[in-house]
């Protein structure tokens, strides 16, 4: 994926100005100090945002998107909530076995980590050539990290990662760019 | 748990007491019945009232004209909120008449509806207009409070426009259509019965309430009242019941 002088910026606040980067396929994970861009780049890359200037030339067209805040519908069950993108019923309740969810709850009696694996579930079941996630292990202890890693990688798909902790990079054996 | 429930009941009690003893003593102190009758003549004049088999043919004759009225207009309220919510032409078209029609005095629409329909009608006419505002405005505002991250989620993951219908939009609405609809009633109840007051049609509360202040019988025309104020809080809490146990029953 190329990117050539990108440029976005929120009202009068310039995010990116002239921005190049290129990114290989596997796994990459984007690093850098809060706000400096990572979730408006990931969204620019996935077409959820329009650039103001510049181009990104990406030949994954179907993306999957896992978003920093879990964006799940709080008046269906766990399972429903993955069945909602995704017609995969065996897979969906085999990683949420795998992951230690209950399908059957709400989303209301998830914790914010368990929340965060329903989130991610979700993301990887959907029918896409590419993944970008945004801070995906977010309130996830080290055991739960791994797991969910191995999960990502097992994928073999171009993924895209914004994260702030090496651990995590180090669980996903993925290059990193700092922005 | 059981004595919060005493006190709470005891507290009511005790406020029903206070007033309905402040009213005796009014009565009693105008002293002609023909003006403020006490609750005791109003009362007896009830239960009167209540061996007339006419009086419950009044009785479920006006429930049959608000309930019909309100459910017409709750359904065209949810009707027109679709409509309005998805076409951008039907919101510029659809909104100023509804905001005209929440402004204009249902008087005017009772006198107006006297000229172009049947008097029995005329309830049903005025509890649906008076519903159709409200619920209409609970929804679309709760429409377009519909959290932005949502749509942006459902925008992502390429949901179907009926998906976001089904499990955003109607979700997210569905509180509003809930609050639209409480509120309704009681509107659909004043302007049923102020219609049939107006329209005096056959066997209805409103014309009984019209005919006892006519013939000068205060305790009669109180005691439609008391009939209106009883079914108006009765209906509200049994569509109250139906509305959350069909929220509780989809939560299931």
């Amino acid at each position: 994926m190329r990117i050539s002088d990108l440029w976005f910026n929120y009202e009068n606040k310039p995010i990116f100005e002239g921005l190049n980067l290129e990114i290989s396929d596997g796994i990459t994970c984007l690093m850098g100090e809060s706000g400096i861009g990572k979730t408006t780049l990931l969204k620019l890359i996935a077409g959820l945002l329009e650039p103001q200037k510049g181009t990104i030339e990406n030949e994954y067209k179907r993306i999957s998107f896992m978003f920093q805040e879990d964006r799940l519908l709080p008046w269906l069950s766990v399972r429903d909530n993955i069945l909602l993108v995704t017609d995969k019923h065996k897979e969906a309740d085999e990683l949420l076995s795998r992951l230690e969810i209950d399908g059957d709850l709400k989303i209301s009696e998830l914790s914010g980590g368990m929340a965060r694996r329903v989130a991610l579930i979700r993301c990887l079941l959907f029918d896409s050539d590419m993944l970008i996630m945004d801070e995906p292990f977010k309130g996830m202890d080290g055991k739960l990290i791994e797991k969910a890693a191995e999960i990502i990688k097992s994928q073999n798909k171009p993924t895209l990662i914004s994260t702030h902790s090496l651990d995590e990079v180090k669980a996903l054996s993925a290059e990193v760019i700092t922005l | 748990m059981i004595s919060i429930l005493v006190n709470r009941h005891l507290k009511r009690i005790l406020a029903l007491t206070f007033w309905l003893s402040v009213w005796q003593l009014c009565a009693l102190k105008v002293g002609k019945e023909l003006i403020l009758p006490g609750p005791f003549a109003v009362v007896k004049a009830l239960v009167n009232l209540a061996a007339q088999s006419g009086f419950w043919i009044n009785t479920v004759t006006t429930i049959i004209r608000i309930i019909s009225g309100y459910l017409l207009g709750v359904i065209s309220a949810v009707i027109l909120a679709i409509l309005t919510c998805r076409y951008e032409t039907a919101d510029t078209l659809i909104s100023p008449v509804i905001r005209v029609v929440r402004a204009t005095p249902v008087a005017s629409f009772i006198i107006l509806a006297l000229l172009w329909m049947g008097k029995s009608n005329v309830p049903v006419l005025m509890s649906m207009l008076m519903v159709i505002p409200v619920v209409w405005e609970n929804i679309t505002a709760q429409y377009k409070a519909t959290d932005k991250n949502l749509i942006e989620m459902a925008q992502a993951y390429r949901l179907s426009d009926w998906k976001k219908f089904r499990y955003i939009y109607v979700p997210s609405a569905f509180p509003g259509f809930l609050s639209g609809c409480l509120t309704a009633m009681g509107l659909a109840w004043k302007s049923g019965i102020a219609a049939e007051v107006l329209s005096q049609p056959k066997a209805a509360i409103g014309s009984n309430l019209y005919y006892s202040k006519l013939y000068l019988e205060t305790p009669e025309l109180f005691a439609w009242t008391a009939v209106v104020v009883i079914l108006s809080m009765l209906i509200e809490k049994i569509i109250r019941f139906l509305l959350f146990r069909g929220v509780s029953h989809e939560n299931k």
